[in-house]
């Protein structure tokens, strides 16, 4: 039986596999060619060599966003995570309307990203303006507007995924420690967070590659403002995180589509790096049943 | 039994296989009527520039294609993302047949996908090389609207100022410099409550929406001045002679708007038009396009009748300026895609050429939207914005020309633009400005041209 089915695997595995290739492998070796090319349209690219590359470095707008973007990662992984597990917490904890309340944090991630940068930048705006501010104004205002968007918007989603995690833990090794005396923060400690890893593992991968990546909501909400002009006479924005940077410099002139590309290149092995190894070091902790 | 579970699996795994074809090939099944027409005619594919005119063009394209069975499709690109819309569709194998450039700046993106309209009926029809984008013998991109922008003032409401007793200036017709511009202005922003406004100018919004007025047309003045000085039309690094002119008019914008300079930050082109819809303010920088934005609206009872509509132009303090005009150009070329098959060019420069020369189209291009055309067979529009525009040429003033089109890319207009609303919010100073216009230039240019 096993043998016949064989037979038919490519048959069930042609379609996704040449949607697959088609919507995302060619396209990705294309990019990675195109970032070795002078280019306005990418059907007509000329090879250029490592001048995007080099561009790219030179670029210190580029620099200025991927420490900017490391830092709202950093700050954000931890709040929406921290947030998530301790709402997933009490909301299993059995108190009346839990459900009510897990479908009101989960909303906000139905909402697409440009429409929560435009209210939230309303929200902020109606009350900045009281102090004769606006989030433009001012770097902070913009950095903590961000972290306050997203951790509104992913809580509820990664809550979700602890609930599942919270609600996968036999009970009987919660009774087994009581037994043994083990206090609250043990039970937590020594409990609870290896027994959740699978989970952690998820929603911290999830976060942050969501947050490395993030670009509408940047786009909407600062779009990179306030800016700093250089002594060049450049202007380096200073929200402006690498996704936004990289289309910015994508639009810049017909010399510059190869050298946004070239930082695409970078930033899909930098995101790819960091995601795998923090894969790898919350997998170690993970332990078996 | 076997088989039949074998059939379904096969059927399956078709649907699949179907569903993702038909994801990619879903444009062309819905066309396929008039694919038949399409392969003897060729057919027209425009990537309109303009939302504010996308309704009138879209009846255009229905009414050629009832007249003549060429298929024309008019896209419209959204507010500001033209360039990134126009390199998308490009890519793909029904690209535009007809887009658009604003200028030598934009050209030099797109000069190898444009067909030499030297041959062309439409450059026949041009009134003056003056509205092409030439280079040598090669016409790369035809103007298809002249426009004009300056300061649109609500007559009813200045004239409300030229009877009020704190009032200086009694007539507009004295207004001929900036000195005379800010008494006004000063004026009415210090009796704004007896005037019933909420300030002299609308709000100089920096939102996308709204900040191309001041980053890119109000910047133009100093660019102009400065070409004027040394007979240059073009330049590699600009000096920044008039910036403090420039700076003299941003201040008179900030100081005497509908709302506190720390919030413009925020404030929308939608803000600014309803301030002056609505008459809580005198005075709107602005062009004869936003003529259909403002007028006034049977439904909601807001809105400017057509006499009560004023034009001033951008005083900024340079000498000379008693005879300056409003100023007036382009920033839409029309260019014909190369790339297209051969049908397809001629259906377009058909299409063109219709648009410009029968009467339904010179009609629809000045009555329903309101442009100039500088064309031989143009019909005079309705647009009392525009009549004003032409009435300071027969007065003798001498137009300000579109030098915004050299400016050397959207970095630079941007860099302006957020200087600009950091220095109006307090948190940056002038300097930053002044840096951002000159060396940004500078840095910008070679970018661009290396």
């Amino acid at each position: 039986m096993i043998k016949k089915n064989k037979r038919y695997f490519l048959i069930f595995v042609l379609p996704t596999l040449a949607a697959f290739i088609m919507a995302f492998v060619w396209p990705f070796f294309q990019g990675i060619y195109l970032s070795f090319c002078k280019f306005v349209t990418t059907s007509n690219a000329t090879f250029v060599g490592f001048d995007n590359y080099i561009a790219a470095f030179q670029d210190e707008s580029f620099l200025s966003s991927f420490w900017f973007t490391v830092a709202f990662v950093i700050v954000s992984v931890v709040f929406i995570n921290v947030f998530a597990f301790i709402i997933g917490y009490v909301l299993t904890m059995g108190i009346r309307g839990s459900n009510i309340f897990r479908t009101t944090f989960f909303m906000p991630n139905l909402i697409g990203g440009i429409v929560l940068g435009y209210i939230w930048q309303l929200i902020f705006n109606g009350i900045l303006l009281n102090y004769g501010k606006t989030i433009v104004s001012d770097a902070t205002f913009g950095f903590w507007g961000l972290i306050i968007l997203m951790c509104w918007q992913q809580v509820g989603y990664m809550m979700i995924i602890y609930i599942a995690g919270f609600q996968g833990i036999p009970n009987d090794l919660y009774e087994a420690a009581k037994i043994d005396g083990a206090s609250k923060p043990q039970l937590l400690r020594k409990i609870t967070i290896p027994m959740m890893m699978p989970s952690i593992t998820i929603c911290t991968f999830l976060t942050l590659t969501n947050s490395f990546k993030l670009f509408d909501q940047n786009l909407a909400l600062t779009n990179g403002l306030p800016g700093v002009v250089g002594a060049t006479g450049t202007t380096v924005y200073k929200t402006q995180m690498l996704a936004l940077n990289i289309y910015n410099t994508f639009y810049q002139n017909a010399n510059t589509r190869g050298v946004g590309q070239a930082k695409a290149v970078m930033f899909f092995i930098i995101v790819a790096a960091i995601a795998l190894i923090q894969l790898y070091c919350t997998r170690k902790k993970e332990v078996q049943q | 039994m076997k088989k039949v579970s074998k059939l379904v699996a096969l059927g399956l795994a078709g649907c699949l296989a179907a569903s993702v074809c038909a994801g990619c090939g879903s444009n062309n099944a819905s066309s396929g009527e008039s694919k038949k027409e399409e392969a003897a005619k060729g057919k027209v594919y425009y990537l309109n520039f303009k939302p504010e005119q996308d309704e009138q063009w879209q009846s255009l394209a229905k009414a050629y294609t009832e007249e003549t069975g060429v298929n024309v499709q008019v896209v419209t690109a959204a507010e500001g993302t033209y360039e990134q819309t126009l390199t998308s569709e490009m890519d793909k194998s029904d690209a535009p047949t007809l887009f658009q450039v604003n200028g030598p700046v934009g050209l030099t993106n797109w000069k190898d996908y444009c067909y030499d309209l030297k041959d062309s009926d439409l450059y026949k029809q041009v009134t003056s090389d003056d509205f092409v984008l030439k280079e040598g013998d090669s016409v790369y991109g035809v103007a298809y609207v002249v426009e004009t922008y300056g300061i649109i003032y609500n007559k009813t409401l200045l004239n409300k100022y030229f009877e009020s007793d704190f009032a200086t200036v009694k007539s507009a017709d004295e207004i001929n410099s900036f000195d005379k511009l800010k008494t006004v202005a000063e004026e009415i922003q210090a009796n704004k409550d007896a005037l019933g406004v909420d300030g002299a100018f609308t709000s100089a919004g920096m939102d996308a929406s709204s900040d191309w007025r001041f980053k890119t047309h109000l910047a133009n003045m100093p660019i102009y001045y400065e070409y004027k000085d040394k007979g240059i039309s073009s330049t590699d690094a600009i000096e920044g002679k008039y910036l403090d002119n420039y700076k003299q008019i941003w201040d008179l914008y900030i100081n005497n708007a509908t709302c506190d300079k720390t919030a413009l930050a925020s404030k929308t082109g939608t803000d600014a038009e309803t301030e002056f819809k609505t008459g809580k303010a005198v005075f709107f920088q602005n062009g004869t396009w936003e003529y259909d934005g403002c007028k006034y609206n049977e439904d909601a009872k807001e809105g400017l009748k057509d006499e009560e509509f004023g034009m001033l132009p951008i005083y900024i303090g340079a000498s000379g300026e008693e005879k300056q005009g409003l100023c007036t150009g382009s920033e839409n070329y029309w260019c014909v895609n190369k790339n297209a098959s051969e049908d397809d060019i001629k259906a377009t420069l058909d299409f063109v050429n219709w648009c410009v020369t029968s009467d339904k189209g010179t009609k629809a291009l000045a009555d329903d939207m309101g442009f100039v055309i500088p064309f031989k067979a143009a019909k005079e529009a309705t647009n009392p914005l525009v009549a004003i525009a032409n009435q300071y040429v027969s007065d003798g003033k001498e137009p300000v020309s579109w030098n915004f089109s050299s400016i050397p890319s959207e970095t630079w207009k941007n860099g302006v633009g957020t200087a600009l609303t950091q220095y109006a919010a307090g948190t940056g100073d002038w300097n930053a400005v002044v840096t951002a216009f000159v060396d940004g230039w500078k840095t910008e240019y070679a970018a661009a041209n290396k």
